[in-house]
């Protein structure tokens, strides 16, 4: 049975001055799906999120939100959606416990809902402490109650954990994994951190450029059923991979001039590993070291690109 | 349930906004205790008469370069007849000084430096003197600007001096009846002008500069991505806005009355009516000028453009009838000086509600209007 759509896009289009930020996007985000929009900074992620919380309008094409278009349903689809932009000050010397007052009672919501979140939050013991002097991460855990006071059907977060530190960022993602095991919230996060992508999230739309390049389960997207293998190494001499462009190469050697390493993705590892340990030694180049491991969403991204996520 | 749940949010709203003004004591300063220092000491200055120095340059002629030894020299005469102090300056430059004592006038201390003529008319171009005194033949020539008052009084009150009579400017019989009473004094002219001004700066500063950097810093587009009532959020800062205009004026008031014993002659509720007139005023003007830039250097400009013609032309500080005839009708016609001349009409002249209504009218309408349009361009994000 296949679940209802709780947000569609359409051929969605937006530019601004010079930049094409989204160019030609079609989604399809099922209820209750976390999905998480990953690419690097420029991608278009905040653009294409911006539009469907109704901030900004598309140049062409259309978006849905519970069946509804922003135009004429505003008010309506604003009380059903929650949001956290990836920048936002709150009023610097309101307490905790007044911001999420003012913004409950947009909501027509009150004291107990406001004692819910700042417990949901773990901000019990900064609910009298002005906005201005808490950390970074309980900003951001801040944000996020705000985002979830009214319980939204949809929830949209913009980078959460972006310039955190590791702890904060833990700290958000459990505060997440509890939503996704209790609610029935449809939540679409924009990251550029690999690892919450894959952590947290059902479904993952990888982009750059304003367009999709990938979408798909994690499993999917890597190929996790074959035995796609990813093989990185290093050779004797420093510096050789500059020399070399492996233009002949039977398969596609991937080389990070950096970090002075080779990388390459076969197809199956007991036949492939062999063809290119030859390919090597008739080039007269040895081997110092050599690993194979899983693919990663970044390998994917290097493929699909020639560049990291992060880069 | 709908209008409790906007009463609620309206509440809300104007109570965040209120505690991001009073929990600020920088805000506090410059909206209180700021005013209240410039009217103490203008009112200081001005009620208190201070006593004149007039400073003159004294040029060596043949008939004067044995003075003061020379004792025929007019200028002799009258450093003999008169409280004579000789210092010698810095430059090894001989001053005179004579105390003139006058009670209703004020004192006046003319002050002689004996000097060269190249030097006297450096100290003419430097402002440190407004005339030269030469003597030739026992007749006085005095070297001075026609067109500088200061200097016309300076050279009024002299001849009077050096025709041996007196330090007396009046006519014999004249009376001289200093004006003192509540209402004619500066002061009660400077207040009303201070407050007037204030809820110009409040607003223009206050709520335009609040929501530009509210922009700036991403907090107006977290706001309209709520089901909150755009409205509402104007409306509840120009409330807050108002709110606080109202506590600062009337604490300046209550110095003033208590310092200088200023009083409202005219009528109270047109006193209120004028002032949150005037208030609506000015909060819709900075709506309007801060409704879609979000970088505060521009903001800057903006504000700038619109309080300082008014700060200069409005008359707060001195009447704007030393302007020009031609500009004077454009002049009142600026809401600062429709709310600054209103008020002043209150308390000076016991105005009542009917003299301020037509400018009470206007000032609400400039406000409607500018709110109107300014919310309809607003950008939130």
């Amino acid at each position: 049975m296949t679940r209802e759509t709780v947000i569609e896009v359409k051929g969605v289009y937006k530019s601004f001055k010079t930049v094409q930020a989204v160019r030609g996007v079609d989604l399809n985000i099922p209820k209750g799906q976390f999905v998480s929009i990953l690419g690097p900074n420029g991608a278009g992620k905040t653009t294409l999120v911006e539009m469907i919380e109704g901030i900004q309008k598309p140049d062409a094409g259309e978006i849905f939100i519970l069946g509804k278009k922003w135009k004429g349903h505003e008010i309506e689809l604003r009380k059903v959606i929650g949001l956290s932009l990836q920048e936002t000050y709150f009023i610097d010397k309101i307490t905790v416990a007044e911001t999420l007052k003012l913004f409950a009672s947009f909501y027509s919501l009150g004291n107990k809902r406001v004692a819910e979140i700042i417990g949901m939050m773990g901000l019990e013991e900064k609910r009298k402490s002005y906005v201005v002097n808490l950390s970074g991460g309980q900003k951001q855990r801040l944000a996020l109650g705000i985002a979830l006071i009214n319980s939204p059907q949809v929830l949209l977060l913009d980078e959460p954990t972006s310039g955190l530190d590791p702890n904060a960022r833990h700290e958000i993602w459990n505060i997440l994994f509890d939503l996704k095991k209790k609610e029935q919230t449809t939540i679409i996060l924009t990251t550029h951190y690999l690892e919450e992508a894959e952590q947290l999230c059902d479904y993952i739309i990888i982009m750059n450029e304003g367009t999709i390049l990938r979408e798909g389960t994690l499993d999917l997207l890597l190929d996790n059923e074959s035995g796609k293998k990813v093989i990185e190494f290093s050779l004797n001499i420093k510096d050789q991979f500059t020399e070399i462009p492996f233009l002949d190469a039977p398969f596609k050697i991937e080389t990070d001039i950096q970090a002075d390493r080779g990388r390459v993705i076969l197809e199956q590892i007991e036949t492939d590993l062999p063809i290119l340990l030859n390919y090597l030694k008739s080039k007269n180049l040895r081997i110092n070291d050599l690993v194979f491991r899983k693919q990663t969403l970044d390998d994917l991204f290097i493929s699909l690109t020639g560049r990291r996520i992060n880069e | 349930m709908n209008s409790l749940f906007h009463k609620n949010q309206m509440l809300q709203l104007i109570s965040v906004h209120f505690k991001e003004i009073i929990r600020e004591p920088g805000i506090l300063f410059w909206g209180i205790a700021f005013p209240i220092l410039i009217s103490l000491g203008l009112g200081m200055a001005f009620t208190k008469k201070a006593d004149t120095t007039r400073k003159l340059a004294i040029v060596e002629t043949q008939s004067t370069t044995n003075f003061p030894g020379d004792t025929n020299t007019r200028f002799s005469i009258l450093f003999k007849k008169n409280n004579l102090k000789i210092e010698t300056d810095r430059d090894g430059y001989t001053n005179y000084e004579i105390v003139l004592h006058d009670e209703l006038l004020g004192n006046s201390n003319f002050h002689f430096v004996k000097t060269t003529w190249s030097k006297a008319m450096v100290l003419l171009k430097r402002g440190k003197i407004n005339m030269i005194l030469m003597e030739k033949d026992r007749k006085i020539e005095y070297h001075f600007d026609p067109l500088n008052p200061d200097a016309q009084l300076t050279y009024l009150k002299l001849t009077k001096i050096f025709s041996n009579k007196g330090v007396e400017i009046k006519s014999a019989g004249d009376i001289i009846k200093p004006l003192t009473v509540s209402g004619t004094r500066y002061i009660d002219f400077l207040v009303p002008g201070l407050i007037a001004m204030g809820v110009m700066m409040s607003c223009m500063w206050g709520i335009s500069y609040g929501i530009i950097e509210k922009r700036s810093r991403k907090f107006l587009r977290r706001m309209v991505a709520t089901p909150m009532k755009k409205s509402h959020f104007l409306i509840s800062l120009m409330t807050v806005r108002i709110l606080m205009n109202f506590i600062e004026s009337a604490l300046l008031f209550l110095f003033a009355f208590l310092v200088f014993g200023i009083s409202i002659k005219g009528s109270i509720p047109a006193l209120i009516m004028i002032f949150i007139a005037g208030n609506i005023g000015f909060a819709g003007i900075a709506i309007f000028i801060s409704s879609r830039t979000a970088k505060t250097e521009i903001g800057n400009g903006y504000i700038n453009f619109v309080v300082m013609p008014m700060m200069i032309l409005s008359g707060i500080f001195f009447s704007y009838h030393n302007f020009p005839d031609w500009s004077i009708s454009f002049i009142e016609k600026l809401p600062l000086t429709m709310l600054a001349d209103g008020i002043r009409s209150i308390s000076i002249e016991g105005a009542g509600f009917s003299e301020v209504s037509f400018i009470s009218f206007i000032l609400v309408a400039v406000g409607v209007v500018f709110f109107t349009v300014g919310l309809k361009i607003f950008k939130w994000h």
